[in-house]
């Protein structure tokens, strides 16, 4: 069965989710004087395939918190008396602000919105030789250099955490199921909350140590400042290592050989934190039903965490929705192992 | 050696309509019997007969569907964590460490029921001499011969001196030596006042028990010394009696 569902789902997968190519993005645009000009390119960015007007704003405060929050990804900004200076000194500039917490997609985004003015002021003025005429110009938001480590580290942070917490732990537990050791420990006057935490305790040790080396060697060798509050990054870390841990506590209470608790936490784990967690594709290009599951996969919200922290350098208050949502995995993973556990000893 | 002479005095093992359903399944059927301290207490039953079930009620790893019991003079049911206390268990995987040293080993499960150090290390120094293990104390236990890792099991599981030790089929996969030494073990262990509730395969062990229990279909069929079990199905030995009972059997090896 698990043979035979392998290749359509990876397939599927593969195609649909694997694009790295601008689909839909969501854009804040600021005209400060709509006029016809504008309008009409505005309607022809928001009509291609590639993006769509999410904010239209007022000032440059609402395009900070259209980026803040994460509404957006490119803002475009006509500079004021767009169309008259158009007209009149025949040039005229427009700015593209891009998230760059992920370069890649920070690059394809100014590309293709440069190609719509394009296209659009030959259609203006085709008489002329148009180059030159409207002046797209660029700023990368947050990884002005456009250091790919930024974008990557976050996402291998949630995948090592994942991986080492839950893998590990569920492989560890199991083992002593196999071993028949794990019965011993159970019939002994030993709580089974203790076992289990003593269980626990190395992978967690070894998690953090993981996450300080990550962050040494993304800060001194690869040169990604952690931009916002430490603290705000090391709390919401701790929160995704329990939640992890929970989610390899539950993995060894159904799975009863090394085997399966591998081969669970390997295809359960690894292939959803690797294609859905926007650490390599972006979230929004997925389809809906594939944007839907990736809902269900912590990395995703921590990713999302660490980058905004990180990267955009906000604090901890601005990532409540992952924090939240992490939260809440913690106490169901936490609640769904413990009742498996129980239903096991009966 | 008082200890066996006198067993009566104390019951350490009471059940009472003991059953355990899952689902429709009954797997232990209203069993009740007492085991005395000191004692020798056989558990025989063919697969599926439901003996590691009740074997685990007792442990307090599962809990009765009805009917009541007691360990060591705790209720199974509401002092399960005072019945862990005074237990000791061998399952029948060989369960210790195989990464750890014997000594380490030893520590170890001495340390999780609450032992104090220095009664680890006394306690450890006099099991090693009596077993004549010196010379593996540093040995990691994977690299001991399986005769070995049993006996070293079984002394781990009574070196917190338990009231009851109980044993799941402890010998499997053994020969007919090592396991007569190995029940030299649980004789010594039954004389220092440790009863011994121990499941087993083999009707040669069945001979060595003070009372023997032969379960058949979640129910206890039979009930009595090996002797007198031997007079009344009027067979040779232990095996004539186990098939006698256990041919009435309905429900096939689970």
């Amino acid at each position: 069965m698990i043979l035979l569902l392998m290749p359509v789902i990876q397939i599927i997968l593969f195609g649909f989710a694997m694009s790295t190519e601008v689909k839909n993005t969501k854009v804040v645009v600021l005209a400060n004087q709509a006029d016809e000009v504008t309008r009409q390119l505005i309607e022809r960015i928001d009509a291609s395939q590639y993006f769509e007007i999410a904010v239209i704003a007022h000032n440059s405060g609402d395009v900070d918190n259209a980026f803040r929050d994460g509404t957006a990804k490119l803002a475009i900004i006509f500079e004021n008396g767009f169309s008259k200076k158009l007209t009149h000194e025949g040039k005229a500039h427009i700015q593209l602000i891009a998230d760059a917490t992920d370069p890649n997609a920070a690059t394809s985004f100014v590309f293709y919105a440069g190609n719509i003015i394009n296209s659009y002021q030959q259609e203006l003025m085709p008489v002329q030789s148009a180059a030159g005429l409207i002046q797209p110009e660029v700023k990368m938001l947050y990884n002005p250099q456009m250091i790919s480590a930024y974008n990557f580290v976050p996402g291998v942070l949630g995948m090592i955490m994942l991986l080492i917490c839950a893998m590990m732990t569920s492989i560890a537990i199991v083992r002593e199921k196999e071993m028949g050791t794990m019965e011993i420990l159970l019939v002994s006057p030993m709580k089974p909350i203790y076992t289990m935490l003593s269980k626990i305790a190395p992978y967690f040790v070894l998690s953090v140590i993981n996450f300080a080396t990550i962050m040494l060697l993304s800060v001194y060798v690869l040169h990604v400042p952690v931009a916002g509050s430490f603290i705000s990054l090391v709390l919401v870390s701790l929160l995704y290592i329990f939640v992890s841990l929970a989610l390899g506590l539950l993995i060894s209470t159904i799975t009863s050989t090394q085997l399966a608790a591998m081969f669970i936490s390997g295809m359960g784990l690894m292939l959803p934190v690797m294609l859905l967690s926007g650490m390599i594709f972006p979230i929004e290009n997925m389809p809906g039903i594939l944007r839907f599951i990736s809902n269900f996969v912590p990395a995703r919200w921590y990713i999302d965490a660490v980058k905004t922290i990180m990267i955009k350098g906000l604090s901890i208050t601005e990532v409540g929705t992952d924090v939240a949502v992490l939260s809440v995995m913690a106490v169901l993973l936490v609640i769904a192992s413990v009742k498996k556990f129980k239903v096991r000893l009966e | 050696m008082n200890e066996i002479i006198k067993p009566s005095v104390e019951k350490v093992i009471v059940t009472e309509n003991l059953t355990k359903k899952f689902g429709h399944f009954t797997a232990v059927d209203h069993i009740s019997f007492e085991v005395k301290r000191g004692e020798i207490f056989g558990f025989l039953g063919a697969n599926g007969a439901g003996k590691t079930t009740a074997m685990r009620m007792l442990c307090g790893l599962s809990k009765p569907t009805s009917g009541n019991g007691t360990v060591a003079g705790f209720d199974i049911l509401k002092q399960s964590e005072m019945v862990k206390k005074n237990i000791g268990y061998m399952s029948q995987k060989f369960s210790l460490y195989d990464d750890l040293k014997v000594w380490e080993n030893i520590e170890l499960f001495g340390g999780i029921y609450g032992m104090t150090d220095s009664e680890i290390k006394l306690k450890t120094d006099e099991l090693m001499a009596k077993l004549n293990f010196e010379n593996e104390r540093n040995s990691l236990v994977k690299s001991l011969p399986l005769g070995f890792k049993q006996k070293l099991a079984f002394s781990v599981s009574i070196f917190h001196t338990p009231k009851v030790v109980f044993l799941d089929e402890p010998t499997g996969g053994v020969d007919p030596i090592t396991r007569r030494k190995f029940w030299e073990l649980i004789y010594e262990a039954a004389a220092s006042g440790i009863t011994v509730f121990v499941t087993t395969h083999y009707m040669d062990e069945a001979e060595y028990c003070n009372r023997v229990s032969i379960m058949v279909d979640g129910r206890i069929e039979a009930l009595d010394s090996p002797a007198n079990l031997k007079e009344q199905y009027n067979a040779r030995n232990m095996d004539g009696v186990f098939q006698q009972l256990a041919r009435k059997a309905k429900r096939i090896d689970a």
